[in-house]
């Protein structure tokens, strides 16, 4: 495998954790996370297409049967946490528990696969998991961050939105300080949102690696494909759960934000 | 690993996703499991609604049943009281027949016995005459005495 040959462990793990990208500084686009995110989006995109021909109110069947699945587990979570009925929230967190969980999913698809394939072709870098990109991680967070504040406004409007920065949690007497800390309340939302999502697949992935790593030493084979297996397991979980706590933070940081101050 | 302009491709891949999902995977799906929950809620309904039914054609059809066993009863009872009228009908009938039977012959016989009577008178009579005769010696001159005969059997 890739640890063979002249590289290094740290130079293999270097090598794996490095973006096939194009331009340079901050306009730099990582082509592989875009196109992995894509890839799952079409996955998707895919599987509904398929249901379409034969959506059916009668007994549900194969793609159907299992994206109710999914719409009656997150309905369930969404409806429980965010008591007005929304058209977005649902939607919105369904998207976000189905495509971190593909993305992060990725994780699951043996480290050197995709690379080694890729490497046939003359493709040198490539990383497939997009969660493991603070781009695609803050992406998300971003885009419910924005809808915090949109909802925020939209229903305490913009001068309740104000209030909740002057006069939360301490009152009125302490007015600076209710700013310093609404405001970092606020951004902590999406600044958590990124980071534990990041955090935990980037350590995920980098165990993967570690593990690969042991292939260097003949005899550590076993152990090291009975790592692989154990942590692959257990990995299902974290992808899992990541993505379920993704889904439901931000449910619940957009049903603080639809509440009006009285409600606090 | 610093943030880069992934980021923005990453928000509108999300934003194209998240209307990709609320039109062609939510919508969709919400829509057809509500019609499925109409469906159970209304099919429960007709079944409770058709339980309902039959406990009703069941108690209707006990009435009736029970109402056929009293016609039933009634019918025994009439057919019954009818074969005993109809039996003693019978009976006077045949008393009445042999009665009447028992007259005419008894009619009969008398009508015959005075037959015979009035035959035995006329031989009588005839035999008497020739009797008196044969004791007189001579022809009765049966004009001369045909009324004094027609009295003598009168008499007998």
């Amino acid at each position: 495998m890739a640890a063979s040959g002249d590289l290094t462990s740290v130079e293999y793990i270097q090598h794996h954790l490095k973006n096939n990208s194009i331009g340079d500084g901050f306009w730099t686009l990582n082509l592989d996370t875009i196109i992995f995110g894509w890839l799952t989006f079409a996955l998707v995109a895919f599987a509904a297409f398929r249901m379409r021909k034969s959506l059916t109110a009668g007994t549900p069947s194969g793609i159907q049967s299992f994206l109710e699945l999914i719409v009656e587990f997150v309905g369930g979570q969404v409806k429980s946490i965010f008591t007005e009925a929304n058209k977005l929230v649902a939607p919105l967190a369904m998207t976000i528990f189905v495509w971190v969980f593909l993305m992060n999913a990725m994780d699951l698809i043996p480290v050197d696969l995709i690379p080694k394939i890729l490497s046939w072709f003359g493709v040198d870098y490539v990383k497939p998991v997009p969660t493991t990109d603070l781009g695609t991680t803050f992406a998300l967070a971003i885009s419910v961050f924005a809808i915090i504040i949109y909802y925020n406004i939209k229903f305490k409007g913009p001068i309740g939105y104000i209030k909740m920065f002057l006069f939360h949690p301490f009152g009125k007497w302490l007015m600076p300080v209710n700013i310093i800390m609404t405001t970092i309340e606020e951004l902590a939302k999406p600044v958590s949102l990124g980071l534990r999502l990041f955090g935990n697949m980037f350590a995920g992935e980098l165990l993967f690696l570690l593990i690969a790593t042991l292939i260097v030493i003949q005899a550590l084979i076993p152990l090291q494909i009975v790592l692989g297996l154990g942590w692959a397991i257990f990995h299902i979980l974290v992808i899992t759960l990541q993505a379920f706590i993704f889904m439901l933070l931000s449910t619940v940081y957009l049903s603080l934000a639809s509440q009006t101050l009285d409600d606090h | 690993m610093s943030i880069n302009a992934t980021l923005f491709v990453q928000m509108i891949t999300f934003a194209l996703f998240v209307w990709f999902t609320m039109k062609f995977v939510w919508t969709p799906l919400t829509k057809v499991m509500d019609e499925r929950n109409q469906r159970i809620t209304d099919g429960l309904s007709a079944a409770e609604k058709g339980q309902r039914a039959e406990e009703d054609a069941k108690t209707q059809a006990q009435l009736e049943i029970s109402k056929a066993k009293e016609q039933a009863i009634e019918i025994l009872s009439k057919t019954e009281k009818r074969k005993t009228e109809i039996i003693e009908e019978a009976k006077n009938d045949a008393k009445a027949e042999a009665e009447r039977i028992i007259v005419a012959a008894k009619a009969e016989i008398e009508q015959e016995v005075n037959r015979a009577r009035e035959q035995l008178r006329t031989q009588v009579a005839s035999i008497a005459m020739a009797g008196a005769a044969k004791v007189l010696g001579k022809e009765i001159d049966e004009k001369a005495h045909a009324d004094l005969l027609g009295q003598l059997v009168k008499e007998i």
